[in-house]
């Protein structure tokens, strides 16, 4: 399967800028399915972007994130073709990861 | 006496209404149709090129185009693309594959779809085409709504992204019928609102309705399989359709029914020459 992360990093001067689109159901646990089910709590608990051995963006995340989410953020530091590592875990224990060079 | 003048009567009504109906089919000028359909939205929108305005409401103003700049470089139709190009190359459990299916192995062959089948007297959507392919290698079809039938005419559509709408409405009054048809459907102001297709998509758009921008019809079909963030998902032609419908408060029809396929053919067939851009991100 492919991954369930996209991401581009542009270094730029002293900044690099990223960009991360994350494909997960983020299901908050107060819907219910076609047939009056509630559907599960199902969400990213934890997501974190490394680059050179450091966090550089760590997010604690509940069930208020939508569907899908997209981040966008900027660091101080990171040079083009730094390795800049996506990962996240959910609720329910799984997880994915991404490493990326920066352009 | 009287019975006999009644049935001529009749008889006399049926041959007028069959006479009057053949010469509306008669009288139909597709290409004229398109010509007055483009030169509307080109004159209410002066700034605006032709193929901008596949780019719906992201065309319709500014910010709005600066949104669709930023969303188009991070796009979030990325993930049905994949899932779309994995679903198509893979092959049936006969071992075919959809590019046995389609002119030029399906690459490349959106901009042609709605087309007239004349064997069938009927129009065949892309939607329509890609069920029946499954079908006739064994396979259940797709929802004509939901994800997996929008990720493969996403990755159809982006496979032909910036090819012009090439819709032929072949010489047969069948076909002139069935345009005529969409035509009517779009125009009829329908459920507790009273809204037709073209009360939103030909009088108002660039207007608000709550917090949206209306999308204009010219070029409405071009970008379809559509991101909808609202939906937080992708959606078909159908589903566009059908989610029209029950917004005007109206009961929707079937997914490819003959009315929705006619009013393809109508919509599509009116923005020949605007370029494939689907799938596209929507609010």
């Amino acid at each position: 399967m492919a991954s369930t992360i996209r991401v581009r990093a542009t270094a730029n001067g002293d900044t690099t800028e990223v960009q991360a689109l994350i494909q997960h159901p983020m299901d908050s646990g107060y819907v219910k399915d076609a047939q009056g089910q509630i559907i599960p709590p199902h969400f990213i608990q934890q997501l974190i972007f490394e680059c050179a051995g450091k966090n550089v963006f760590v997010a604690d995340w509940g069930t208020a994130v939508s569907k899908d989410p997209y981040v966008k953020f900027a660091f101080k530091g990171g040079n083009k073709g730094d390795d800049l590592k996506v990962s996240w875990t959910d609720n329910k224990g799984q997880s994915d990861t991404l490493t990326a060079k920066i352009a | 006496m009287r019975t006999a003048i009644r049935i001529a009567l009749t008889a006399f009504a049926l041959v007028t209404l069959a006479s009057t109906g053949a010469r509306a089919a008669d009288s139909v000028d597709p290409a004229a149709e398109a010509k007055a359909f483009q030169k509307y939205f080109t004159d209410k929108f002066p700034k605006l090129k032709l193929e901008e305005f596949v780019n719906g409401p992201y065309s319709m103003n500014e910010d709005m185009h600066k949104q669709w700049v930023d969303k188009e470089e991070f796009p979030p139709y990325d993930f049905a693309l994949d899932a779309g190009k994995e679903a198509f190359t893979k092959p049936f459990k006969n071992g075919k594959t959809y590019a046995d299916c389609f002119a030029n192995g399906g690459i490349g062959v959106r901009q042609n779809y709605p087309y007239f089948d004349e064997k069938e007297g009927k129009v065949v959507t892309l939607e329509l085409a890609i069920n029946r392919c499954r079908e006739a290698n064994g396979e259940a079809p797709f929802s004509y709504v939901k994800d997996d039938m929008a990720s493969l005419t996403a990755y159809m559509a982006f496979t032909s992204r910036g090819k012009p709408f090439d819709i032929k409405i072949p010489d047969d009054p069948r076909a002139r019928a069935a345009f005529e048809n969409g035509k009517e459907y779009f125009y009829t102001r329908r459920g507790q609102l009273n809204f037709s297709c073209a009360s939103c998509h030909v009088q108002n758009p660039g207007e608000r309705i709550r917090a949206e921008i209306l999308a204009p019809a010219l070029g409405i079909l071009n970008a379809m399989p559509i991101y909808r963030s609202e939906w937080g998902g992708m959606g078909t032609i159908s589903r566009r359709f059908v989610t029209c419908n029950s917004q005007t408060r109206g009961v929707p029809i079937e997914p490819q029914s003959d009315e929705y396929r006619d009013l393809e053919y109508y919509l599509s067939y009116v923005s020949n020459g605007l370029p494939i851009s689907g799938p596209g991100a929507r609010p």
